[in-house]
C-alpha cells in the first residue's frame, strides 16, 4: 500500500476533529494506517489514499462515518481499571440505591466500545441483585461508531477478549462457548439500552444518569472538546451522582464543573455551584 | 522471593511462560509432567503452580487432585494453562481447586492477568 501524503493525514485529522472532536495525532500515520487499511479494502479501493481523494471530492457521508469511527477506537476490556466496578457495587450503588429509595438507579457507560465495560457493570449488578432484587437498575451504553454498538449487543467475545479482566467463574456462569467465540448469555445482554451518541454533539436528550463512566474519552479530545463535554456532563449528572473517568484521567480542564473524590482516583462529583455558560 | 512451579510437558511453553513469570517477580522451577510436579511439590511447596492438563505420566488434572491430599497440598494457588477450553473442563478445574484457568494461547497480558485474578 502506498504511503499516506501529508494532505491525506490532514484531510483525516481534519475530518475527526470536525465530526468526533477527536485529537488525532499527524505524526502517528501508523495508527491512521493500520487504522484505515481495512475500511478502505472494505469500501473497495485500492488503498487508503485513493480512498480519501474520492472522499474528498465527493464528501460521502457513510464512508466520511467509518473513517472516523475507525480512529476513535480505543483499547478496553473486561473489568478495565478493576478498582472502578468496586468503587461501584461497594459504594455508588448501595449508596444512590437508599437515596432513590425504589425509584430506578440509572447508570450510563458513555462510550462503549465493543461493549466490555457495561457488561461488566451489568455482571455486577446482576451480582448485587442476586443479594437484593429489589433494586432497579436502568443500564444504557451509548458509542459514537456502529460498528461498535453492533458488536457490543451481539455480546460475542474472542477467547483472547474473555481472558483479559473477565473472572473464569464469571465466564462459565455466564458465557456459553460457540466454535471459535464466547457469547454472553441473553439475560445480560438484555440488561442494556443501546444508542448511538456523539458526545460532542451536545447531551441535552440524553436524560439523568445517576451514575456515568465516561472512561477514556477526554484524553481523545481536542481540548475545547474535552470542556464542552464535562460542562455538558453537569446537565445528566445530578448533584448526588457520580461521573467516573479513567483513573489516570483528570477534569482539571474543565475548570470547576466536577471535583474529585479525595483518595479515589478517576470518581468525580458535580460542583453544586457551578452552571454550565449560556 | 515468591515461588512458581510451571508444569508443561512442552519445552518452549515452559521456557515462555517461565520469562513472564520472572518479569512478574517469581523464582521458577519446571516439570515436565504431573509425576515430576508432584516430587517438586514434595520437596518444597510453591506459591502458585501453572498447571497443563495433557501431559504424559500423569495428567494435570491427577496431580491436582493428588497435590490437595499431600500435607500442606492445600496452600499453592493453582492456575490452569491448556488447550482444552469447553466448560466441561473448567468446571471440573475449578472443583478440583484450580483458582483461574488460562486457555491456550496466552500472552503476558492474561498470565498477568489471570495471575492477580487469582490473587497472586
Amino acid at each position: 500500500m502506498s504511503a499516506l501524503r501529508p494532505d491525506d493525514i490532514s484531510l483525516v485529522i481534519s475530518l475527526c476533529r470536525a465530526r468526533a472532536g477527536l485529537k488525532v495525532a499527524g505524526e502517528k500515520t501508523y495508527l491512521i494506517e493500520s487504522r484505515l487499511a481495512p475500511i478502505a479494502r472494505a469500501a473497495g479501493f485500492t488503498s487508503i489514499s485513493e480512498m480519501l481523494a474520492e472522499l474528498r471530492v465527493k464528501r460521502e457521508e457513510t464512508l466520511i462515518w467509518a473513517v472516523v469511527e475507525a480512529m476513535t477506537l480505543g483499547e478496553t476490556a473486561f473489568y478495565r481499571e478493576r478498582a472502578a466496578f468496586d468503587v461501584f457495587r461497594d459504594q455508588l450503588y448501595p449508596e444512590l440505591a437508599r437515596a432513590r429509595g425504589g425509584a430506578p438507579l440509572k447508570v450510563w457507560s458513555a462510550a462503549c466500545s465493543t461493549g466490555q465495560e457495561v457488561y461488566s457493570l451489568a455482571l455486577t449488578i446482576a451480582g448485587m441483585q442476586e443479594s437484593d432484587p429489589a433494586v432497579a437498575v436502568e443500564l444504557a451504553a451509548s458509542d459514537i461508531s456502529e460498528r461498535a454498538l453492533t458488536r457490543a449487543q451481539s455480546g460475542l467475545y474472542s477467547q483472547f477478549e474473555v481472558q483479559r479482566g473477565l473472572p473464569i467463574r464469571l465466564l462459565i456462569q455466564h458465557f456459553e462457548k460457540t466454535d471459535d467465540a464466547w457469547r454472553l448469555s441473553p439475560q445480560i445482554r438484555r440488561m442494556v439500552r443501546w444508542r448511538r451518541i456523539n458526545l460532542i454533539a451536545g447531551l441535552s436528550a440524553v436524560g439523568r444518569f445517576d451514575v456515568v463512566f465516561c472512561r477514556g474519552v477526554l484524553g481523545s479530545l481536542d481540548e475545547p472538546f474535552q470542556r464542552k463535554l464535562l460542562e455538558d456532563l453537569t446537565l445528566v449528572v445530578p448533584e448526588d451522582g457520580y461521573l467516573v473517568l479513567g483513573a489516570k484521567e483528570s477534569v482539571a480542564i474543565a475548570g470547576d464543573a466536577f471535583h474529585p473524590e479525595a483518595g479515589q482516583p478517576g470518581l468525580y462529583r458535580r460542583n453544586p455551584a457551578f452552571s454550565k455558560a449560556a | 522471593m515468591r515461588t512458581c512451579l510451571v508444569v508443561d510437558d512442552s519445552r518452549v511453553i515452559r521456557k515462555v511462560a517461565r520469562r513472564i513469570l520472572e518479569d512478574l517477580g517469581y523464582e521458577i522451577a519446571e516439570a515436565a509432567d504431573g509425576m515430576e510436579a508432584l516430587a517438586w511439590c514434595r520437596a518444597a511447596m510453591p506459591d502458585a503452580i501453572l498447571l497443563d492438563w495433557n501431559m504424559p505420566v500423569m495428567t494435570g488434572i491427577e496431580f491436582l487432585r493428588k497435590l490437595r491430599e499431600e500435607p500442606g497440598g492445600e496452600a499453592p494457588t493453582v492456575i490452569f494453562c491448556t488447550v482444552e477450553n469447553d466448560i466441561a473442563h473448567i468446571t471440573e478445574a475449578l472443583e478440583a481447586g484450580a483458582a483461574e484457568y488460562i486457555m491456550k494461547p496466552f500472552d503476558g497480558d492474561i498470565i498477568e492477568a489471570k495471575f492477580a485474578e487469582a490473587g497472586l
